[in-house]
């Protein structure tokens, strides 16, 4: 390789290690603090549900509870909702309305989380304390549907992050399903397939990349801080129903990481910080694995 | 604070507050209590309209976030109404001195449907609610307390607080010292493991909760009451009789203890004894190292502190506070004294 | 053979299908309706010259703007982009320059991991790195953490921009003797321009919202200031302290600055669109 060119790769290459070297720091400076807490607490850290820092005791089962309840949900509510927008803006919608509705979802992955918050407090929250307050007393027996009727809690933050994660979803959805290739769905409609069934066709050639579609969903929830911590109510429980305030791995440590008034403490939340990057980063992994191998395996499908 | 278009702003110099002399701006940071939040908030406006290049930054988030920033070494002050424990005294890297800055309330605020009188409440009954052993507005012991009032039977929805709170710690001091099982079951600290309920962020969060859920029930500070126009309640002090918080019923709260505070101002006057006596009562305390490693900072607020002590205390009326008495307030001068400016 | 009719209840289906994919789209679009009419409803009546000139006001008291949290928003995205915008670039082009290289692979991994990198983890790390070493809360840390979450954006979109440049630009320059650097940096990177300043207005306009990365390393101030080293307002933070307080005063200027986050998203978002297109008719067609 003649020098300049040699230069030209390690002066370029230095700015790309310095990306490479701020997800280390980042992972290696969550290991390093929370060690205090790993040593400490070791599994057991997540296995209790008692979070009283005060008194030195760091359970932390309900924040992993709270995030996973409330980002399924969210996924339950949200991927019907992003699957049909991807298959009507890809499939079925006519080709004038295509570029509005794409700009339409975007922009709702646009607006700030922040904004999502201010209108969950203000708009959703009430909406979701009158559905609470109308709700019979036979289905208020039920578990998941018990408690008093706070507004915040577990549904409406699981109503906002489907709301954010819709997007995200129908995005990559929509470009997982342009790369069927037009002839599958022509071949569906020539043996007499109805729109339907042709579309499910392609759906289910596509599914790995939808999968993976889903799961990046699933890892933007995962993650979601302000708009959560403003609806979920803040209490470190483990409770199933759908109306009682719960936390957040995210929301707990934007809460109380400012006060953390001892090592322990601190070391306690960034642990959890430490485990929130790693399922979201498990979580993503997989997702972009899922996609990108739907992406190799077209061509060949085509090719057959 | 300004209030005109930036002209009149003096530029701030591009360091961490740390300028010499008269004239060069000073930004001086801290954070904690935002059960003082009100009344700092107008003090540190109204001195930096005395003094336009002194400007002190307070941020309320809350006392446990004081105490914490404050060891770290992250904010130069720190603001708090519980005061540090010896255990977290001894974990700061300097010594650190507590000074009473005002008197305040901690009041019980309610949002119940179809109520608009003022409800009594004794010691035991709060506990008990928070306890989540009275769960709903109509139960019997509220009932007989509140002869006239209509309370339905909506449940009762707790909130309290979901960070590291003085006003928590004045809260479950009272509680504790009125109710055995409180004691034994929630304890005393800035942030206690609460039986039941919502979380609110600082007084502001719980305010806003309480005005926002209907059937609720909530602790804050009397301006967070007074300035929203919440429905509190009156509580019944030592000598049996229902209160409701005022600044002569916190003054009084204060005559008992003030006479014998100890000299490094640490000292609760919650349940305090004597007639007209508000039970809830507290002081709130602003947190400096004895030894600041930016001296200038120190000498500015030390001599923000002797305005605040003096000149400040007439700020307190109008937002809900009680101000200090004399003779705290003189204690507190000569302790002053005691920070090394130079 | 004689064709068959489509069985009616297969027709049904597929028209049930059909509907529910509208009621989808319709389910998506309401939200979004409701979260827009709110924050212009309200937020359009709290808009007026006191909010963008003035500095928040005591606590209680009526009146203030949002003068020094829009100045904060400004200094701190412009922090963020002067980190960002070298090393997200520049790591884009490695990424196109080298793709085979088991280095670009470990880049493009961890240019993804951070994407995926939750907000608040960030500032949890910028609290570590920038905070507690420099012994304070500053606009730096806030200006560190939102440029950490912008590189990956733009390192990405700039390696696809890249990779669209017709060979045949690359392969010219080459065989004119150019050297590498010459040749990327002087036709190829000009050529991908437009579109590689598109995609750092929507990473701006993206952590301009953000909010979690700035509660504990910008913090809040409540001056007017510009200092690197000092605690600096953000309308984000702002917007976060005013909606969960009890104030009504406060509440309304919370919209207000929702609208103006909103806004600010809008136009870049639609600025972006019209250039990107502009550039595509000269070029496409």
């Amino acid at each position: 390789m003649r020098s300049p060119d040699l230069g030209f790769r390690l002066g370029i290459g230095v700015f790309a290690a310095a990306l490479v070297a701020i997800v280390a720091g980042i992972g290696a400076t969550l290991a390093n603090d929370s060690w205090l807490s790993l040593q400490r607490f070791g599994l057991n850290f997540w296995r209790t549900s008692n979070w009283d820092p005060v008194a030195g005791e760091f359970g932390a089962l309900p924040f992993i509870w709270g995030t996973l309840y409330s980002s399924v949900l969210a996924l339950l509510i949200a991927t019907p909702v992003a699957l049909g927008i991807a298959v009507f803006i890809s499939e079925l919608c006519p080709h004038w309305l295509r570029a509005p509705l794409i700009f339409l979802t975007e922009l709702l992955a646009a607006i700030p989380s922040i904004v999502y918050g201010l209108w969950g407090i203000f708009v959703l929250v009430p909406v979701v304390r009158a559905v609470e307050l109308t709700m019979p007393e036979s289905l208020r027996t039920l578990p998941l549907f018990s408690g008093p009727p706070f507004g915040v809690g577990m549904l409406a933050a699981a109503l906002i992050l489907a709301i954010m994660v819709v997007p995200f979803t129908s995005a990559v959805a929509r470009e997982v399903l342009k790369t069927v290739p037009m002839t599958q769905r022509e071949a569906a409609y020539a043996l007499g397939a109805t729109r339907f069934e042709a579309i499910r066709a392609a759906m289910f050639s596509a599914r790995t990349g939808i999968i993976g579609a889903v799961m990046l969903g699933f890892g933007r929830a995962l993650g979601e801080t302000m708009a959560v911590t403003m609806v979920i109510g803040n209490n470190p429980q483990v409770a199933l129903s759908l109306f009682a305030p719960q936390y957040t791995m995210a929301a707990v440590i934007a809460n109380e990481f400012t006060e953390a008034a001892n090592a322990l403490y601190m070391s306690a939340l960034i642990e959890i910080g430490l485990v929130l990057f790693v399922i979201t980063l498990l979580v993503n992994l997989m997702s972009r694995g899922l996609i990108w191998s739907m992406a190799r395996q077209v061509p060949a499908r085509a090719a057959a | 604070m300004l209030s005109a278009c930036g002209g009149a702003t003096q530029p701030v110099t591009a360091n961490n507050g740390g300028a010499a002399g008269n004239g060069q701006a000073l930004q001086i940071n801290g954070a904690g209590a935002t059960f003082p939040n009100p009344i700092y908030s107008k003090w540190f406006a109204e001195y930096n309209k005395l003094h336009p290049e002194i400007r002190i930054n307070y941020q309320s988030i809350g006392s446990g976030g004081g105490i914490q920033q404050l060891t770290n070494r992250t904010v130069f002050f720190g603001a708090t109404d519980g005061p540090m424990n010896d255990e977290q005294l001894k974990a700061a890297p300097g010594p650190i001195l507590h000074f009473p800055t005002v008197l305040g309330a901690v009041v019980p605020v309610y949002n119940i449907p179809g109520v608009t009188d003022e409800l009594k409440f004794t010691g035991p009954v709060l506990a008990d609610i928070y306890l989540g052993k009275i769960k709903k507005w109509n139960d019997p012991v509220l009932a007989k307390l509140n002869p006239g009032a209509k309370l339905p039977a909506t449940d009762v929805t707790v909130v309290h607080r979901s960070d590291g709170s003085g006003t928590t710690y004045i809260f479950v001091d009272f509680l504790s010292k009125v109710s055995p099982d409180f004691k034994s079951q929630v304890g005393v600290n800035t942030s206690v493991k609460w039986p039941a309920g919502v979380g609110g962020k600082g007084n502001e969060g719980v305010a806003g909760l309480v005005t926002q859920t209907p059937g609720s029930i909530g602790y804050v500070e009397l301006i967070y009451a007074l300035q929203n126009k919440i429905a509190f309640g009156s509580v019944q002090n030592t000598a049996g009789e229902f209160v409701k918080a005022s600044d002569d019923a916190v003054t009084k709260a204060a005559d008992a203890a003030a006479a014998t505070i100890p000299p490094d101002f640490r000292v609760s006057i919650t349940n305090a004894p004597g007639a007209g006596a508000y039970p809830i009562s507290s002081f709130t305390w602003i947190l400096l190292y004895e030894n600041p490693t930016d001296k200038a900072s120190g000498k500015a607020i030390v001599d923000f502190m002797q305005w605040a002590l003096t000149d400040g205390q007439k700020y307190c009326a109008d937002l809900g506070y009680a101000p200090l008495p004399a003779n705290v307030v003189m204690l507190e001068q000569a302790a002053l004294g005691k920070i090394k400016v130079s | 053979m004689k064709a068959r009719r489509t069985p009616p209840a297969r027709k049904v289906l597929s028209a049930l299908f059909v509907a529910a994919c509208g009621l989808a789209v319709i389910a998506a679009l309401i939200p979004l309706a409701f979260v827009l009419f709110f924050v212009i409803s309200q937020g359009v009546q709290s808009l007026n010259l006191d909010f963008f000139l003035n500095n928040p006001r005591p606590v209680g008291e009526v009146g203030g703007g949002m003068a020094n949290a829009i100045v904060g928003t400004l200094i701190l995205t412009g922090l963020a982009a002067a980190l960002a915008v070298p090393i997200g670039i520049l790591s884009g082009v490695y990424l196109s320059e080298y793709r085979g290289s088991r280095f670009a692979s470990t880049v493009r991994f961890a240019a993804d991991t951070l994407n995926g990198v939750p907000s608040i983890v960030i500032g949890v790390f910028a609290y570590a790195v920038v905070v507690l070493p420099l012994g304070h809360f500053s606009t730096l840390a806030g200006g560190f953490a939102l440029g950490i979450m912008m590189i990956p954006i733009i390192a990405r979109t700039t390696e696809e921009l890249l990779l669209l440049v017709p060979n045949a630009l690359r392969e010219g320059a080459l065989a004119l003797g150019a050297t590498r650097a010459r040749a990327v940096f002087s036709v190829i990177v000009p050529a991908a321009l437009p579109g590689i300043i598109t995609g750092v207005v929507l990473a701006l306009a993206r952590i301009a919202g953000e909010t979690a990365p700035l509660l504990f390393t910008s913090f809040n101030n409540g001056f007017f200031s510009t200092s690197l080293t000092q605690p600096i307002s953000s309308i984000t933070v702002q917007v976060f302290t005013y909606a969960i307080s009890p104030y009504e005063d406060w509440h309304r200027q919370a919209w207000a600055g929702a609208l103006v986050l909103v806004t600010i998203v809008l136009l870049c978002s639609m600025a972006a669109r019209i250039a990107a297109a502009r550039v595509a008719r000269i070029r496409g067609q």
